[in-house]
């Protein structure tokens, strides 16, 4: 494993424009209008590109950030105002806190790890709902993490494309 | 030890700044749920939002233009069993005038205040919420298109919902199934009145104080009762579906279906709001008068 991690590329600085422009299309697949079972199945894309960021890029996305998607994501929910908020701040948290030790690992193996933070905040926004009064509890809430999980390498490969090394580091 | 490099320093520990918006996040939804005090916010976000709303719903859109291009080898067919509906309509119109004529005669006969025509726009679900237990969708017309808080949705076969919130070009609508809504109705077959409100499931409704012994059957429908001036009278709500009788429980277990199409069409008509509210008494203030509105379409 240790192979793997020495074997990594040093990952450039990542562009704050290209943060901000990632988090606008994750937040338009959020808005998707969809059918009954991929409603219930689709991932918070929201918090898994802040999740992205916070633990490849920590110095770059600020628990700020985090907050104004959350409002913004209660807003077009039409859900009580602060209740994603709380969620994203949470998961960036987790993602700072946690970023060496998840980067020693590849993104298949950081998968599981990241189904456990996601249902940390999924758990948050159930709770805070049903303190709320509009929640009540059934199994298929928790479907989003699975698949938000199991999409984690592909958004991770998709958003570390621009942050690739432009030249070989053996070329010379 | 004091001075820290600038290299170093990170400002506010990840824990400090957790903490901090944590507070804020539950003041924020301490704020908005008890004192319902950010529609202004609410809306400016929803009109930065609104491009992406548009974005997001252009697949879908594409989608459709597409099935309606397929479709259009049938246009002829469906032309042509319309216009027979159409006459089969025409004469039931007829009737309906004739009716209405005799209806206002009566009425004059009686006294009684004139019913008033509910005037209707037509609008499109754009976007579903992301979460499956928010019972809310949002609709492509908003306060441009002259919508209120307040005015009553529908389909073409039942009441759907109620506008709750307006930006400038959508509107949010809280459907019948939601949980902390409720619709007066009454009993088509032998006029009871009661109030059916939400489950927060899918395609269900309850009717939570009713006596065991009230006169309620499977299979009844309910329409709105037109009590409380926000839905006009006559419109189909829902139909029994179970009944349970719990000894232990003084109130019967009843279970509903809505007969609108809640989750299933696309397009709606907005009704507005059918008759004025009843005057407020003289000797109260001027101002008294729209929150009053605003609290009782909340209600209801």
């Amino acid at each position: 494993m240790s192979n793997d991690y020495l074997g990594q590329e040093l990952p450039l600085e990542a562009k704050s424009s290209f943060i901000f422009f990632s988090l606008l299309i994750a937040l338009l697949f959020n808005l998707l209008p969809l059918q009954e079972i991929i409603l219930l199945l689709r991932p918070d894309f929201v918090a898994i590109t802040l999740l992205y960021w916070s633990v490849n890029h920590p110095q770059r996305i600020g628990m700020s950030l985090a907050f104004i998607a959350g409002l913004v994501m209660d807003v077009s929910n039409s859900s009580i105002l602060g209740q994603h908020a709380l969620a994203y701040c949470l998961i960036t948290f987790f993602g700072m806190i946690l970023h060496r030790r998840l980067r020693l690992f590849n993104v298949f193996q950081q998968a599981p790890q990241i189904l456990w933070m996601l249902l940390i905040t999924q758990f948050a926004v159930f709770l805070t709902g049903m303190l709320g009064g509009t929640y009540f509890l059934d199994w298929y809430y928790f479907l989003p993490s699975v698949t938000g999980a199991l999409l984690w390498p592909v958004i991770s490969f998709l958003l570390g494309i621009p942050q690739k090394p432009k030249s070989d580091p053996n070329e010379l | 030890m004091e001075t820290v490099p600038q290299f170093f320093r990170a400002g506010p520990s990840p824990q400090v700044r957790l903490f901090f918006f944590v507070l804020l996040s539950i003041l924020l939804m301490v704020m908005d749920t008890r004192f319902n005090s950010f529609s202004e916010i609410r809306q400016t976000v929803g009109m930065i939002i609104y491009p992406l709303q548009r974005l997001a719903h252009i697949p879908t859109a594409l989608y459709d233009q597409a099935g309606e291009l397929i479709n259009d080898f049938r246009l002829t067919k469906e032309i042509a069993s319309l216009r027979q509906q159409y006459f089969f309509n025409q004469q039931k119109l007829f009737r309906l005038q004739m009716l209405e004529e005799e209806n206002a005669q009566l009425r004059a006969l009686l006294g009684a205040a004139r019913q008033t025509e509910a005037k209707a726009i037509m609008a499109e679900i754009l976007y579903v919420p992301r979460d499956p237990f928010n019972r809310k969708v949002t609709l492509n017309k908003g306060s441009f298109s002259e919508i209120e808080a307040g005015q009553v949705v529908v389909d073409n076969l039942g009441v759907i919902g109620q506008i709750t919130q307006v930006h400038p070009w959508l509107s949010e609508v809280t459907l019948i199934t939601d949980k902390d809504h409720a619709v007066p109705v009454q009993v088509a077959r032998n006029g009871l009145r009661s109030i059916v409100s939400g489950a927060g499931k899918n395609n269900e409704l309850e009717l939570r104080y009713l006596s065991v012994n009230a006169d309620i059957q499977k299979g009844d429908l309910l329409i709105t009762s037109g009590i409380g001036g926000v839905y006009p009278p006559g419109l189909p709500v829902a139909r029994v579906e179970n009944i349970e009788h719990d000894r232990s429980r003084g109130f019967a277990h009843i279970k509903c279906t809505p007969i609108a199409g809640v989750n299933r069409s696309r397009q709606v008509l907005i009704l507005s709001l059918s008759s004025p509210a009843p005057k407020q008494p003289e000797e109260e203030p001027r101002s008294a008068a729209p929150q009053e509105k605003q609290r009782r379409s909340r209600v209801q």
